[in-house]
Order: C-alpha cells, then sequence, then structure tokens
C-alpha cells in the first residue's frame, strides 16, 4: 500500500483529460459516459465487497432510489434537480442504514439472499407505484441545470463524469490507507481479531454498506439526468448483478481494477453486438475464462505477474 | 484490590460444560500463567474474559469494574489485548498494517477526513507507522517491515500477532500459546520477549504448554482439568501438588 499508488489516479486524469479530443464520434463518447458512470459505482461496491468482505446483490435498487427520486420530485413537485438528487441520496442512506443492522448480523450467502431481496423489493414498489413513476413504462426527466444554466450535451456531461470519477477514485485511495481503511480491511481479513483491537465490526460494516448506497444513489440520479429517461430496469436484480461482475472481473480490494471492471463490462457488450444473437453466450464465455484464467480479478493477477502490486 | 477478579466463572456449551465454577484473582504487574491438559478450557478461559464468549454465570471484574458480557472491542477500550491460539492474522495486508490496525482506538477514525486525506491523518499515521515499525523491532520482526502477512513464516506471524496486541498499549495482554508449532530457539526467542513485555509494565497472562517455559516466567499458575480449577500457586508450589500431579499423568496418587 506505500508507493506510488496515486500514479494510477495521475493517469486516470490524464486518459480523461485526453479521451474527447480522440474519440472519433458521439457514440464513443456516449459510452465514456456510461462507463465513468459506471466505474463511480463499482469503486463504492468494491469498498465493500473487496476491502470489508461484505457482499451486496441489491445494489441496483439504490441506484434506482436515486435515478427516480430525480425523476419524481422535479416532475410531480417542481423540485429543484440538485435539491432531488441530494434528497435521493439521504433516502438511500437512510434506508441503507436502517435495514444494514439486522442484515449484517447475518453472514456469507444469508447476507447474499438479505440484499438480493432489498433490491428486489425497491425495484417492485418502483414498477409498481405507477401514477408516480409510470410503472413499467419508465419515465421522462428533466434536464439538470444550475444558475440558469442546463447540462444538456454528452460533452458537458462527460466533464461532469469525469470530475467525479477522479475524485472518486482520489477518496478512495485515500479512504483506504486511512485508520477507517484499515479497519474495514481487517474486519475482511480476520473479524475476532479486528474486534479484539477495539474495531466495532457492525457499525464499520453498516457506515461501509450506507456509503456505497449512496454513492450508487448519486450515480443513479446523474444517469437519469444524463440519458434523460428512467425505468424500472435501473434498479433490476440483474443491474445488480452486473455492478457484482464488474467489481470481481476487475478485481477485489482494488481501486483500478473496479475502474477496469467497468470500463471492460460496459464496453464488452458493444463490441459483441456482431455475434447477433449470441452475444449473450460470448459474453458469458469471457466471464468464465477471466474466473478460470484470473481468479483474483485482471487488475491484481496482472499487477502480481509484472511485480508492481498496487 | 487486584487488576482482575475471576468469581465462579461458568460457560456451559449445550451439556458441556467447558468452565465450571472457576474463580481467581490476577495481580497487577505479574506474568499469570494458565496450564492444563488439552480440552481443559483454557483456550475458553481467555474467550471468556476477552469477551468473545458470555459467561453462563459468574462474574469478571477489571479494576473494580464488571466486565463479564461486554464485547471485545469495549474490552480493547479498558486496555485488554490478546493473541490466539490458532493465529488470527489479516492475511489481505502487509505485516506492518497488521500491527498499526492494533492501534485503532488510539486514532481519528473518521470516514470524511480520512477520505479527504486531512493532514493531520496522514501525520499521524507516518509517526504510527515508526511506532508500529519499532514494536516489530521489539518482538523481533525489523526484516519484515514491509513485508506482506501472508508471506511471512508462522513463527513470524505468532509475534506479529503480539506486536499488534502491543500497539494498543494494553494493561493487560492474553497470550495463548505463544510457542505452540515453534522449534526449539524461537521458543526461547518467544519465552525472553515475554519477559521483556512483563518488565515492560503489562500485566501477562499465559497459556502455555511448553512447561519450561512457564516454569521459568510465572510468577503464579492456575492449573485446569476439565473445565474446574485444579489447583493454584506460585511455580514451586505448583510443581509439587499431588492432584496436578495426577492430572499430568494420569496416575492415581
Amino acid at each position: 500500500m506505500k508507493k506510488n499508488v496515486y500514479n494510477g489516479l495521475y493517469l486516470v486524469i490524464a486518459i480523461l483529460l485526453v479521451l474527447p479530443f480522440v474519440l472519433p464520434n458521439s457514440f464513443y463518447l456516449d459510452l465514456a459516459v456510461r462507463m465513468a458512470i459506471n466505474a463511480v459505482i463499482v469503486l463504492g461496491l468494491n469498498l465493500l465487497i473487496g476491502f470489508a468482505g461484505q457482499i451486496s446483490l441489491g445494489h441496483a435498487g439504490f441506484l434506482g432510489i436515486g435515478a427516480y427520486a430525480s425523476a419524481v420530485l422535479p416532475t410531480h413537485f417542481g423540485w429543484h434537480p440538485l435539491l432531488a438528487m441530494g434528497a435521493g441520496a439521504v433516502a438511500t442512506g437512510i434506508l441503507a442504514a436502517l435495514v444494514a443492522r439486522p442484515i449484517f448480523k447475518l453472514k456469507g450467502n444469508y447476507l447474499a439472499m438479505a440484499t438480493l431481496g432489498l433490491g428486489i423489493i425497491i425495484s417492485i414498489a418502483l414498477r409498481n407505484e405507477a401514477q408516480w413513476t409510470g410503472g413499467p413504462d419508465g419515465m421522462p426527466v428533466p434536464a439538470m441545470g444550475l444558475f440558469g444554466f442546463e447540462l444538456t450535451s454528452d460533452k458537458q456531461w462527460y466533464w461532469v463524469v469525469a470530475l467525479l470519477l477522479s475524485v472518486s477514485v482520489w477518496a478512495s485511495l485515500n479512504l483506504i490507507d486511512s485508520p477507517f481503511g484499515r479497519a474495514l480491511r481487517a474486519l475482511h481479513g480476520s473479524e475476532v481479531a479486528s474486534q479484539v483491537v477495539g474495531v466495532d465490526v457492525v457499525r464499520y460494516k453498516v457506515a461501509i454498506f450506507v456509503l456505497s448506497a449512496v454513492f450508487a444513489s448519486l450515480m443513479g440520479s446523474v444517469t437519469a439526468h444524463y440519458v434523460g429517461f428512467v425505468s424500472p430496469n435501473f434498479a433490476d436484480f440483474f443491474h445488480s448483478i452486473e455492478l457484482v461482475t464488474m467489481v470481481v472481473i476487475g478485481g477485489m480490494a482494488s481501486v483500478y481494477g473496479s475502474l477496469v471492471g467497468a470500463v471492460l463490462l460496459t464496453a464488452l457488450p458493444q463490441a459483441l453486438a456482431t455475434f447477433e444473437g449470441w452475444e449473450t453466450v460470448v459474453f458469458g464465455a469471457i466471464l468464465m475464462g477471466c474466473m478460470i484464467f484470473l481468479p483474483k480479478g485482471l487488475v491484481p493477477t496482472l499487477a502480481a505477474k509484472f511485480g508492481k502490486g498496487e | 484490590m487486584s487488576l482482575l477478579e475471576v468469581k465462579d466463572l461458568s460457560i456451559h456449551f449445550g451439556g458441556v460444560k467447558a468452565v465450571q465454577n472457576v474463580s481467581f484473582n490476577i495481580d497487577s504487574g505479574i506474568v499469570y500463567s494458565v496450564i492444563g491438559p488439552n480440552g481443559a478450557g483454557k483456550t475458553t478461559l481467555f474467550n471468556l474474559i476477552t469477551g468473545v464468549y458470555k459467561p453462563t454465570t459468574g462474574e469478571i471484574r477489571l479494576d473494580g469494574e464488571a466486565i463479564h458480557g461486554k464485547s471485545p472491542n469495549e474490552l480493547a477500550r479498558r486496555g485488554v489485548a490478546r493473541t490466539f491460539q490458532n493465529l488470527q492474522i489479516c492475511m489481505n495486508m502487509s505485516a506492518i498494517e497488521n500491527v498499526m490496525v492494533g492501534a485503532h482506538l488510539r486514532l481519528d477514525r473518521n470516514l470524511v477526513k480520512a477520505a479527504l486525506r486531512f493532514p493531520s491523518l496522514k501525520q499521524r499515521d507516518r509517526t504510527l507507522r515508526d511506532e508500529a515499525a519499532q514494536l516489530m523491532d521489539f518482538v523481533g520482526l525489523a526484516q519484515y517491515v514491509e513485508t506482506r502477512a501472508d508471506a511471512m513464516s508462522y513463527g513470524a506471524l505468532k509475534r506479529l500477532e503480539i506486536a499488534r496486541a502491543l500497539a494498543m498499549k494494553p494493561r493487560l495482554i492474553f497470550l495463548d500459546e505463544p510457542a505452540a508449532g515453534l522449534n526449539p530457539k524461537e521458543t526461547i526467542e518467544v519465552d525472553h520477549l515475554v519477559r521483556k513485555i512483563a518488565d515492560s509494565g503489562i500485566t501477562v497472562v499465559l497459556v502455555e504448554h511448553d512447561m519450561k517455559m512457564v516454569m521459568n516466567l510465572s510468577d503464579r499458575i492456575l492449573v485446569l482439568d476439565y473445565g474446574k480449577k485444579l489447583a493454584e500457586g506460585s511455580g514451586e508450589e505448583i510443581r509439587k501438588n499431588p492432584d496436578v500431579i495426577a492430572a499430568y499423568l494420569g496416575a492415581h496418587a
């Protein structure tokens, strides 16, 4: 955890700065924005899964709460989008904190089941409250604006998410190498050992669960405004699985792995579109290959191979 | 008043009475050993006192304050440290980070300050790293400072656990078989290390099978057998106690 972990951050910033000038058209710019949004969510989720060693199979639910807060509150109640985004994040934080205490008395499979159930409940609620949410058809989202300036073009959004991503990477790196972060990693390594040195493990698990849920909610709001439309698919179980897959493929407990996982798995369905109808099969085969040959995830495996280490 | 007072302590797991009505006092500043055949309840006793298990009946007092039923992290706050018989090292961290975790309660654990990389936190972490390196030197692991925990030998990890416990700056330290699985040379090193810890003013409670080490180090010894207190006294008294000899040799003295 010593030498030059921040070098990767400079590289990320450099890539983010250059990217819009080398991308050939708006299709790629759109893809880059989606990658960056996913990367922020996956960073938060990796803090929970990779670093603290807990699982959440319901994170898309939190993303859904943020997205729908940004859709429903401005549309039906005339709230300012930023206020709506904040309200979504606060609501997510409170919900996550309330359910986390009983949930984190569970371990392993039971924890996975509980978070899975939570995500599905949120998804069902969004689908059924049709008078507010438009039901399965979803609903449009008004544009995000500030001081009369409206964020509309892909390019503007790109710079916003690029900034969010850079800050998130920086904050994650800071967090991991701090007393808080060491306590998180310690309770992953040995729960009983962390307890006897004074770590209140349930409190730390709850804290990181809430933090990663709020990350997801905020980025759900960003996605909603960016796409201009929300649908219950945002909060889908499959979306939760996709996010967990990004963490695992990129590399558990690896900040840069989160980025790589998000980028690859956002791009892969596009790249595989040529397989027409077989893309899911190829997608699955690639995932299986990764798990068999790179069980620790891309970045940690490659880092170990080239002796750099994160 | 003794530092630690244990009175009529019992724990039952279903029908198994792992510890039954055990009472003893530990004075401040001594080395107190708990011995007994395998399955006598030594580790269970440690787990009771350090809060990993909750006693069925009985009481435990630290400096007069009742601590039975308190969780391990609450006990850590009161200066109780321990090591484990079966290693509990965080293999996902480096050796020195394992030691730094030991100082958890002495640090600013604020999440927001950490995420924003507050200079005060970074400064504290730097001094902590030096402290931790010194502790590793103290337990004889100076050459492992930058090593990953999962790349270290069993004997080194045993001592890493001790360094982590010392990083808490405890008043009372429980060492659960610190010499188990070590070769004779390493055992002597641990023997010296325990002496150094005791000399630094920390009260040591030791569970150990190596009798030479126990007799060498202990000011007082408690003998457990089948969860019950068999004897308590100085090394000399224990050595001569017919009940203890019977328990260990299986003779009907």
